[in-house]
């Protein structure tokens, strides 16, 4: 039975997409077999962060209502080869996802595989909803400004509430808070909210905070997952949620303004 | 005339929120002589329930057409029962605008739920509901449970204890909504919306550890996030009630 994990947050750009490229390609170059599913019905961009966008024949969809086989539609990854994609439909609306024919395909995978992503897309609308579904555990994906905390405390309601978990009475869905676009600088200047500020009002468990960083940016559109950019800071940083979200202990970076390390990293790595 | 709490110049009126328990009529078709004869029958059941009381009319169910819709006839047959009908709730267009030109108001279709009435010989569940008054009546029996929640209470989400108190052992976030007809505890941070007394006990209050709400009300008195800045804010304190007016005061350690 594979782990079944949902990269959520309400609230739209705060990177969810980035994330779940990452924490599943972490995962899987840990040796365990992962898949990652994109549930962006109708504007997929997962492909093109795992940066296999043209080797996309079948989706998600199509696998749904029976037009191609799960071999057929998932893809697998070039540089991690425990790492598998099932793509989105670009051309389909969201309503195309039933509960039934998720359900067949998570459980389908879940024979196959140790964990499953699933990329939510934004909102609390359907495609929302049945990404969150059948989880055990949520990655909470927030930025550290106040309508982010807010959607994700938003989510975190719906996943109490609304998940199989929930409706079935079993255990909760286990939720993990991840900040993103994390800047100590400006946190200093009062400018965002810090980590103890969001984690006080979000009161569920840090799995780590992802610096604000250029290179995120930059290897998105090169289609390269950022954990993969091994030297930057918020490669590791994933890299440290990985490990924490498989029960590591990793203490927490990059939580300060470091100017000193940051130079230090760029004369070692130039 | 006599004086309130209220300072500065006295008005004429105060407008507050309420919510009355009230009985509806659910009409399925309307035949005046049938209509008579049921309201008849209904009253001989329980003559004392339905004197002087107000009444809605839930068209919600009505199936017969809307031209044989007569509310002069309806409000004229009431009247005669010393039945005030006062207006109807749900309905198509052009029924609601039948109603209007009877002068009745027109309230929301209604997705709460219907008790049904009980107009059998028990008269004192009947008294219950008849008694329009705010302050429930006291049955000297078990009190009402309370509702506990572990949990904490998210944005988007509402938490309710129709008949008694409500306790909350964790926080109360922004954009969340808690509701009690009698008094609301929070053991965390009071951050959305807390009403209590919602039935209109006026002596039911809010505690909670941290006052951070954007609104908190007592029996339709409320105040909302600005004004209540100003006093205990960010601190442990209870919320209540005196002279139509919301008091909080800093729960003291003891």
């Amino acid at each position: 039975m594979a782990r079944i994990i949902v990269v959520t947050s309400g609230k739209g750009g705060v990177g969810k997409t980035t994330t779940s490229a990452s924490i599943s390609t972490g995962l899987a170059r840990r040796g365990h077999k992962t898949v990652v599913i994109d549930f962006d019905v109708g504007l997929r961009n997962l492909d093109l962060i795992m940066n296999c966008e043209r080797r996309v024949v079948y989706d998600f969809v199509n696998v749904i209502q029976g037009e191609a086989t799960l071999n057929q539609a998932l893809i697998r990854d070039k540089r991690v080869d425990t790492l598998y994609i099932l793509p989105a439909s670009q051309t389909r609306e969201k309503e195309a996802l039933t509960r039934e024919g998720v359900e067949k395909v998570i459980n389908d995978l879940s024979e196959r595989f140790d964990y499953i992503v699933c990329d939510s897309p934004a909102g609390i609308e359907h495609g929302a909803l049945m990404a969150l579904y059948y989880a055990d555990e949520a990655i909470v994906v927030t930025n550290p400004e106040v309508s982010s905390v807010r959607d994700s405390d938003r989510i975190l309601g719906i996943l109490q509430s609304k998940s199989r978990r929930a409706e079935m009475g079993q255990d909760p869905v286990k939720e993990h808070l991840l900040l993103t676009r994390y800047n100590p600088d400006r946190v200093s200047r009062g400018e965002m909210l810090s980590v103890a500020d969001v984690e006080e009002i979000l009161a569920i468990p840090l799995l780590g905070v992802i610096p604000e960083s250029q290179i995120v940016l930059n290897a998105s559109n090169q289609g390269l997952p950022v954990i993969l950019e091994e030297d930057s800071d918020a490669g590791q940083a994933y890299d440290d949620a990985v490990a924490r979200l498989l029960g590591e202990e990793r203490e927490h970076r990059f939580m300060s303004s470091q100017k000193k390390g940051f130079f230090s990293r760029m004369f070692k790595g130039g | 005339m006599s004086e309130t709490a209220v300072s500065g110049v006295k008005q004429c009126f105060q407008l507050k929120s309420a919510s009355v328990s009230m009985t509806a009529l659910e009409l399925y078709f309307f035949d005046d002589e049938e209509f008579e004869s049921t309201l008849r029958d209904k009253i001989s059941q329980a003559p004392g329930f339905f004197k002087d009381i107000p009444l809605i009319v839930s068209l919600e169910k009505y199936e017969g057409l809307s031209s044989e819709l007569d509310f002069f006839k309806i409000i004229g047959t009431c009247r005669r029962h010393n039945i005030h009908v006062i207006g109807v709730r749900g309905g198509n267009d052009d029924q609601r605008r039948l109603a209007r030109g009877a002068s009745l108001a027109l309230l929301p279709g209604g997705n709460q739920r219907d008790r049904e009435i009980d107009t059998g010989p028990e008269t004192e569940s009947a008294e219950a509901i008849d008694s329009p008054a705010p302050p429930r009546v006291e049955n000297h029996g078990e009190p009402a449970p309370a509702r506990i929640i572990n949990q904490p209470v998210r944005s988007g989400q509402q938490v309710y204890a129709p008949d008694g108190d409500l306790i909350i052992l964790a926080p109360v976030q922004a954009g969340a909504e808690v509701l009690a007809a009698g008094n609301v505890h929070v053991y965390g941070p009071l951050r959305g919306r807390a009403l209590a007394g919602i039935h209109g006990a006026e002596h039911a209050r809010v505690f909670c550890q941290s006052l951070e709400a954007e609104l908190v009300s007592i029996a339709g008195h409320y105040k909302i996030s600005e004004d209540l800045q100003d006093n205990g804010w960010k601190t442990a304190v209870q919320i209540q009630l005196r002279d139509d007016l919301l008091v909080v005061t800093p729960l003291e350690k003891a």
